[in-house]
């Protein structure tokens, strides 16, 4: 389980992944080690989805094994269970449940807590809903009142609710502007910082990139191509990784961080 | 590492400068319930000291937990000293603290009487509103109709087509056989009241008059506005939805003569033909049952209904069509220019648009018939 000393939280091995005769993963190995936060980068219709999905159970492979904290993804049974627990999912557009308020969403994952006093619950859910940088008001409102990004907000704050282990974010910035697209990555830095999380993040956006992630995976060819820091991946030779970070917008971003570090 | 087995320990000492706390364990969300009750009684106006030293895990739950101790402490006249404090922990402390909700003012929610007067209120200006709304589509649909009738060339005969095959033609097997059941059930129930007098003769002039004048047209209607503008208003709300009516307006075309006009002028052209199928099929169900079940022969049935029904029954059943068809068609058309940009909104109109539309057809035709009986038709 350890390598280099560092716990592989998520065991990826030989998955493969098809709909009908269109084969979307082949033989595709990952690792994903505690505290780390994990850029899923790749073309369009890579599968990134498709492996978040895979790994949360919520698409089964048609061959291969996933592991999560050591326990089996796709087997049954009370361990399996309590995963559920252990994990958050933020999807692409939140996915609140449309017919509750936002604190109400919040709540959802914290009405499974045995002996949580209703009153707490409460305000926990507004602790949550000012972590991720919303105002006090807007746990009253539901999803349709909300702008794309507050939902995604929202959507971050469920995800959150039992202090998860692990985060799965979809393209967490997608459809923000960039100011809201920095203050998210700063959340998820933050966050990830002081809650010990471990972030499996599927993104397009290099800015993000750049900014947050400990460790880079690039998808192609149906597998994981290449995993290793920003550094490593300026030096892969593959045609497409090298279109990629070393393209004129790759060049913009990274130039913004290395100003940022250097402040 | 069972997460429902968690536990917290506590132990509590005091003195006369204080009271000092010990915690162990874990302090989380399955925990920190528990630990509030326990805490609930403790005096906060001394210092108090809190040793996080056997505290294997801390959550967000945990340090809320923590911070609002400190500050109902601090309110109260005392202080929080807290001991043993990991990196990781300050950290999450610290950002519980700067998050920490402000309770903003909320808008004072009326109670009582007022509320539910303010609601009623609201209700009917939103009816008021509504039906307004409703005149100026209406007012929309005829200002475009006439400016296709000035510019034929605009008009989109393709479209009238296929909305019509898709309002008519398609409607035509649904519609024959719910008149032909009514005609049906008609006959049998007027025969068993009829034969009572000795008057099964007149199950005839019942069938005709009823399903001609009334019941044809009504029920093709309802029908109709089930199928028609729920198909109106999911179309025309899924283009809303995904601005594909924005994008019409920004090429210069205009949505009331690529949308409206088509569809309304479908409703209008197939709606009286869906009534006179309806007529048909209901006197040609109610004939069968006739014959059938009180040995009406069909030549009987014919003669008996040539002689005993006006063809005025008739044109007053048919002459409420258009009327039926252009609150269909202003309903649904409206609906879908209502959806906003989410799939709820989407249903919501959808459905409202159906009962919308029977509605107002049941209440078109209520005022039908005052009008005829006042007019003595």
């Amino acid at each position: 389980m350890t390598e280099d000393g560092r716990e592989a939280v998520i065991r990826v091995r030989g998955l493969k992944t098809q709909f009908g005769s269109h084969v979307v993963h082949e033989n595709l190995d990952l690792d994903v080690y505690r505290g780390e936060i994990l850029g899923v980068v790749g073309g369009s219709g890579t599968g990134k989805s498709v492996l978040l999905r895979t790994i949360t159970g919520l698409q089964i492979p048609a061959a291969g094994e996933i592991e999560v904290f050591g326990v089996d993804v796709l087997a049954g049974g009370a361990d399996r269970d309590s995963l559920d627990d252990r994990w958050g999912v933020m999807f692409q557009d939140g996915a609140l449940f449309s017919s509750l308020t936002v604190r109400e969403n919040i709540e959802v994952p914290m009405k499974a807590v045995p002996g949580l006093d209703a009153d707490i619950r409460r305000e926990l859910a507004d602790l949550k809903i000012s972590m991720v940088g919303l105002p006090y008001l807007a746990g009253d409102l539901y999803p349709s009142e909300l702008s794309g990004g507050m939902r995604k907000r929202a959507g971050l704050a469920r995800a959150l609710a039992l202090d998860p282990e692990i985060v799965f974010l979809d393209e967490p910035t997608a459809g923000l502007d960039p100011i809201g697209a920095a203050a998210f990555d700063t959340l998820i830095r933050n966050l990830s910082q002081s809650l010990g999380l471990t972030v499996f993040l599927v993104t397009h956006d290099l800015d993000t990139l750049y900014a947050i992630c400990d460790r880079i995976a690039v998808l192609s060819e149906r597998r994981v191509l290449v995993t290793g820091s920003l550094e490593d991946m300026l030096e892969v030779d593959d045609p497409w990784v090298r279109e990629y970070f070393h393209g004129p917008r790759a060049r913009a971003a990274f130039a913004d961080t290395a100003a940022d570090r250097e402040d | 590492m069972a997460a429902r087995e968690e536990r917290i320990e506590l132990g509590l000492s005091e003195t006369d400068a204080g009271a000092a706390l010990s915690l162990s364990g874990v302090l989380s969300i399955r925990t920190v319930s528990e630990l509030r009750h326990r805490l609930a009684a403790l005096n906060l106006d001394r210092p108090l000291v809190v040793d996080l030293a056997g505290v294997a895990r801390i959550d967000t739950a945990g340090a809320w937990l923590l911070v609002d101790l400190e500050t109902r402490a601090q309110s109260a006249g005392g202080s929080l000293d807290l001991r043993n404090v990991r990196d990781t922990t300050a950290l999450l402390l610290d950002n519980v603290r700067q998050a920490r909700p402000e309770p903003e003012n909320r808008p004072e929610a009326a109670r009582g009487v007022r509320a539910l007067l303010e609601r009623i209120g609201r209700a009917v200006v939103g009816a008021l509103r509504y039906f307004a709304d409703l005149t100026g589509f209406f007012g929309l649909f005829l200002a475009r109709l006439a400016r296709v009738l000035r510019h034929p060339s605009q008009f989109r005969l393709t479209a009238l087509v296929a909305h019509c095959e898709d309002v008519g033609l398609r409607a035509v097997p649904i519609v024959s056989l719910m008149a032909f059941l009514i005609g049906v059930v008609l006959a049998f129930q007027g025969a068993e009241q009829l034969r009572q007098f000795g008057a099964e003769v007149f199950v005839v002039d019942l069938i005709a008059i009823s399903v001609l004048r009334e019941l044809g047209i009504l029920l093709t209607a309802i029908i109709v506005a089930g199928r028609t503008a729920s198909a109106f208003t999911a179309a025309i709300g899924s283009m809303k939805m995904r601005e594909e009516i924005d994008a019409m307006r920004t090429l210069g075309l205009d949505p009331g003569v690529m949308l409206f006009v088509p569809r309304i002028l479908a409703l209008l052209l197939m709606l009286p033909i869906l009534g006179i199928i309806a007529d048909f099929m209901g006197i040609f169900g109610g004939a069968l049952m006739a014959w059938l079940e009180l040995g009406i022969s069909p030549s009987m049935f014919v003669t008996r209904l040539i002689e005993g029904t006006g063809v005025g029954h008739l044109v007053v059943g048919l002459v409420k069509a258009p009327a039926f068809a252009l609150i269909i068609g202003v309903v649904g058309c409206h609906a879908g220019m209502q959806v906003k940009g989410n799939a709820e909104s989407l249903g919501r109109m959808t459905s409202g648009s159906v009962v919308a539309a029977i509605f107002a057809v049941i209440l078109a035709d209520a005022l039908f018939s005052v009008f005829f009986a006042k007019v003595g038709i």
